[in-house]
């Protein structure tokens, strides 16, 4: 193996970890407001610290890829992309630190009403984090796509959930504080989302070459199955 | 003769004025430089040296070429030597296996030490020096022998005579040199049979079959296409497993590329050692910020 793809191969399982590490983060989110557990809080905490170190490494590698091995075609590709993905897992984890912020203040109070979506739109959520990484491993632009693709799901929840819990707040005001920790927690897994969907959006401008960010609503119904470009062939 | 004194370049132009090094400069307890020497380099100490370099000075006739250069060379690790031409990085790679012993009019100052063996101590035989200390050439010269004759040469000389060691250490040679799957089937064949990428491997292998410490690489690569320097660049990270590899070239990707630790040198004096990630990334220095960048040199 080329020393070039052996330091590839290391900034990518970085991320691979970065991505495994925060979307353990979101799911321990969840189980804190699920099994009413605010101790799971402290382990949320120092995975981020995890993320955030993991980030700064990524970028760090990857500057010294640009300035040491003069990367060209899909390989700079990977480089920048490698250092923007970091930055989207970093927020993921922000986001995960959010939700348990939000699952403390629930805490406090007795549940206001079972969950249904919630955990759904989590596990929507967490699964396109990992789809997102998957794809960006295997150069999978479908797998990409489909990662795009769910993301009007998860905005169909945000918004069911938030016409769900309006019905409470109109009904009893005194249960307003806890159906907007409610609300926040559906905002924040909805970000999760769009940061996963970001990542696809860069797996596929790796692959591809193609930059589909902010208007991929256009191109996702006819983003043609993966293609390999001329290096993955050879790999 | 010109002789640079006096402004200290170094400092000048340090960057906020904070010394950016990472560890004390690699200096001589009490070996104060010598007068006449100029800027202050920015130096970093480096694991496990091998060579040490204090304050050499060579002058040509009565033009100086190097002036008080200090710096420690590490084991096992890939060290490069960049500067525009004229610096004297090449100068400084001949210094390491006296190379510049056979140039009329030469005067040396300064030690160098290679382990515990001052290379430049009266009674010190430079052939034997320069079994430790292999060298490989910008432009391939293979003997016009055999591939076996070329690599035997050496261990030949050295006075090993046993055919079939000699086979084993041909194959052997030519393995670390990545030439042995291409050439393991005519080795009886001329070398200048070989592609010009070739026969720089198989000077690589020829100066591997002394079993040297050090491999010195003159501008390895300059004369090969891009395909062969990509070999040859791949094949100093498995070399450097074993040797001390010191290189110079005016490719500075090259360098970024190869090397673990860079010294940029100008008009003969050493102005920055460092880290290469480091060099290549944040130098401690203005003046190699701008030459690695292209703004002057």
């Amino acid at each position: 193996m080329r020393h070039f793809d052996e330091l590839i191969k290391e900034l990518q399982e970085r991320l691979v970890t970065m991505g495994r590490v925060a979307e353990s983060m979101i799911q321990g989110a969840l189980r804190m407001l699920i099994e009413r557990n605010a101790a799971i809080f402290e382990e949320i905490e120092t995975k981020e610290e995890e993320v955030n170190e993991l980030q700064i490494e990524v970028d760090d590698r990857a500057l010294k890829l640009a300035a040491l091995q003069q990367p060209v075609g899909s390989d700079v590709r990977l480089v920048f992309m490698a250092s923007r993905i970091a930055t989207e897992l970093e927020r993921i984890a922000d986001q995960a630190i959010n939700i348990g912020q939000n699952a403390k203040h629930l805490l406090t109070a007795p549940p206001l009403k079972p969950f249904v979506d919630i955990p759904i739109m989590s596990e929507i959520c967490q699964r396109m984090v990992r789809e997102s990484l998957e794809a960006f491993i295997r150069r999978d632009v479908e797998l990409a796509g489909q990662v795009l693709a769910e993301e009007d799901r998860v905005d169909a929840f945000r918004d069911q959930i938030f016409r769900e819990l309006l019905t409470y707040m109109m009904a009893d005001p005194a249960t307003i504080p806890r159906a907007m920790s409610l609300i926040l927690i559906s905002r924040n897994l909805e970000r999760v989302g769009d940061h996963a969907t970001n990542i696809a959006e860069e797996v596929i401008y790796l692959v591809q070459g193609r930059d589909v960010r902010h208007r991929h609503e256009i191109e996702t119904r006819s983003i043609p199955a993966a293609k390999p470009g001329p290096r993955d062939s050879g790999r | 003769m010109v002789m640079i004194q006096g402004a200290p370049v170094a400092d000048a132009t340090r960057a906020g004025g904070r010394a950016v090094t990472d560890a004390p400069r690699p200096r001589d307890p009490g070996g104060a430089a010598p007068a006449g020497v100029g800027p202050v380099p920015e130096t970093v100490e480096v694991p496990d040296p091998l060579i040490k370099i204090r304050t050499v000075d060579l002058f040509y006739g009565a033009s100086q070429a190097l002036k008080g250069i200090s710096l420690d060379i590490p084991r096992c690790q890939v060290t490069a030597f960049i500067g525009p031409s004229g610096c004297g990085k090449s100068t400084l790679l001949r210094c390491l296996n006296r190379m510049n012993d056979l140039i009329e009019g030469v005067t040396i100052k300064g030690s160098i030490h290679i382990g515990d063996l001052d290379i430049y101590a009266p009674g010190v035989d430079p052939t034997a020096l320069r079994k430790r200390v292999g060298m490989v050439f910008q432009k391939s010269n293979p003997f016009p022998k055999s591939i076996f004759e070329n690599v035997a040469y050496g261990p030949r000389i050295h006075g090993m005579n046993n055919r079939k060691e000699l086979a084993d250490i041909v194959e052997k040679s030519l393995t670390r040199a990545g030439l042995w799957e291409e050439a393991k089937d005519r080795l009886d064949h001329s070398a200048l049979e070989l592609s010009g990428g070739q026969q720089q491997r198989l000077c690589i292998a020829r100066a591997l079959a002394v079993d040297p410490e050090v491999l010195l690489m003159d501008e390895p690569c300059s004369a090969l296409d891009p395909v062969s320097t990509a070999r040859i660049e791949e094949l100093l990270f498995d070399l450097k497993k074993r040797y001390a590899i010191v290189i110079v070239t005016h490719n500075m990707q090259q360098a970024g590329r190869v090397s673990d630790y860079t010294a940029f040198l100008l008009e003969g004096n050493l102005v920055e050692f460092n880290a290469t990630e480091r060099m290549f990334t944040k130098p401690s220095l203005k003046k190699t910020e701008d030459y690695i960048t292209g703004r002057f040199g």
